[in-house]
């Protein structure tokens, strides 16, 4: 796990941010992200469609790589995205995933799902959203300084973990 | 099926009945799901989104749900039948534009629907007259299973459910309350809501959704996040702020109530009377004073007539519906008188054309 970067703590927080089409990732514990981001947040986040037309303009040379990048399953590049708005398929949410990533967090202020699973989902994805459920309560837990659930949760999140590892197939 | 049998029958969110229907017209929720096998919509040739509109057409009868749906191909259908499901909620404009194989299966009620082929796959969409957000998440969740029962939905550990738009990622889900909001109209009291509205991240659309107008005083509230909450807190962050609007919008009424009377009696008793004997009457004014008489009748300054009846008004003087009842095609000024001929006849039973 990476370190805060502004204190010794776990980063727990990866903020891509987006300047002059340039993106640098950030990484931070929960408290240096507050601090962070509250200060960030004077300068009024740039929303979807000031994206896409900072992105149109082709003022920023160093995106230009990126545009031409083609999906391998449906052939749609990068760029052709950026004029129509809309992806080719399923695949490109992990061919383009850096560069959409900024882009998901700015539409939705979050890049994590939490809602419905589907009933087929493989065992891994189920594993992986227990995960994020277990984590958001460990949080709470640990909020309310509620240790004995906290360590329960705990505990509860290694055994996940371990059984994901042992299972290579985790990954789609 | 026979689209004409439709102009006889009222959609069940048109009944104006429901809980705070004073206000709320209707609850509606719809779900982005597309195939993992096929490519989206925008690179699909004419053979995958065949197979797509197959797929779910034949997966159809076999669903566990208690409502049939029937399926409607949108191709074989001429312009003025496309435009016809647009006007009444079942199909959005961009899926009757669109082209190649799609289409949309149906309830009879029309209060549940499932659009193939547009933007995305599928968009399923359960509707429900009055504020019914439970009622229209548990049927959306239930037809969500037995569909994915049947067909497999491209699905992300990380991002969810996968849609064409990033902007719907994640649950897919746009949950929306139509409002008709009059006396915030009046007042000017409406752009302050608005603003309010978009700080907290929902959006604010007209009655036909996206860059439509809010004609007649009616305006949907959706969400914009889908992806970061799960669907029923993405459906109480809606709930939460209907109270406040609704009791803005009845203090509203009754400000005017208190303080113009006579003024706002006259106002809807005129435009009662112009709906009652106009013989030609355009769409956009027909909107207008349906919605003074409707605000008229929830301040019971007038008792002669059923909000369901004003309801259907509102759909059934749209272009496509008046061209449907005459079946033949009209243009703009033959639409206008039979526009007017249409609300004397349900307002006073005049049957003359």
């Amino acid at each position: 796990m990476k370190k805060c970067r502004r204190c010794s703590k776990s980063a727990t927080l990866h903020i891509t941010e987006l300047r002059q089409g340039e993106a640098t990732e950030i990484h931070l514990c929960e408290t240096c992200a507050k601090d962070y981001l509250s200060q960030a947040e004077e300068v009024s986040a740039p929303d979807f469609d000031v994206q896409f037309d900072q992105l149109e303009e082709g003022e920023h040379p160093e995106v230009s790589g990126i545009d031409d990048r083609t999906c391998p399953n449906c052939g749609i590049t990068f760029r052709e995205f950026r004029t129509q708005g809309r992806l080719g398929c399923p695949h490109d949410y992990v061919e383009f995933e850096s560069d959409l990533i900024p882009l998901i967090e700015n539409i939705h202020g979050e890049t994590q799902h939490c809602g419905k699973l589907p009933k087929r989902a493989p065992d891994s994805s189920r594993r992986q959203h227990q995960l994020i459920r277990l984590r958001s309560e460990l949080k709470v837990a640990v909020e309310e300084e509620n240790y004995e659930s906290a360590a329960r949760l705990r505990d509860e999140i290694h055994q996940v973990e371990s059984k994901l590892q042992g299972n290579d197939s985790s990954e789609e | 099926m026979d689209l004409d049998s439709l102009t006889q029958s009222n959609s069940e969110w048109l009944r104006g009945t429901g809980p705070e229907s004073d206000v709320v017209v209707s609850t509606r929720i719809r779900l982005a799901r597309n195939l993992a096998q096929f490519p989206f919509n925008t690179r699909a040739d004419e053979a995958a989104r065949g197979q797509v509109a197959d797929q779910v057409r034949e997966c159809l009868g076999e669903l566990p749900v208690p409502k049939v749906l029937n399926f409607v191909d949108v191709p074989s259908l001429d312009e003025i039948s496309q435009q016809f499901l647009v006007e009444r909620q079942l199909i959005s404009r961009e899926l009757a534009e669109g082209d190649g194989p799609r289409g949309v299966a149906f309830s009879s009620a029309e209060d549940v629907s499932i659009m193939v082929n547009e933007e995305d796959h599928l968009r399923l969409q359960v509707l429900r007259s009055g504020l019914a957000l439970d009622e229209c998440w548990e049927e959306i969740n239930r037809l969500d299973d037995a569909l994915e029962e049947e067909l497999t939905f491209a699905f992300h550990e990380k991002y969810g459910y996968l849609t064409a738009c990033p902007t719907n990622v994640g649950t897919g889900i746009r949950v929306s309350v139509m409002l008709h909001l009059p006396a915030l109209v009046q007042t000017r009291e409406i752009q302050k809501v608005f603003h309010s509205l978009q700080k907290i991240n929902l959006a604010v659309r007209g009655l036909y959704g996206e860059g439509s107008q809010a004609l007649g005083d009616f305006y949907q509230i959706s969400n914009q996040y889908t992806l970061g909450l799960s669907e029923t807190q993405v459906i109480d962050k809606v709930r939460s702020v209907i109270p406040r609007l609704l009791d803005y919008e009845r203090r509203a009424r009754t400000a005017m109530l208190k303080e113009k009377k006579e003024q706002l009696h006259d106002h809807i008793a005129r435009a009662s009377g112009i709906l009652r004997s106009a013989q030609t009457i355009s769409s956009e004014e027909t909107m207008h004073l349906l919605s003074s008489v409707r605000l008229g009748v929830n301040l019971g300054l007038i008792d002669d007539v059923e909000i369901s009846t004003l309801n259907e008004l509102f759909i059934m003087t749209q272009p496509a519906h008046l061209q449907k009842l005459k079946r033949t095609e009209l243009d703009s000024a033959d639409r206008n008188k039979a526009r007017a001929a249409l609300i004397r006849n349900r307002l006073t039973g005049d049957l003359r054309d």
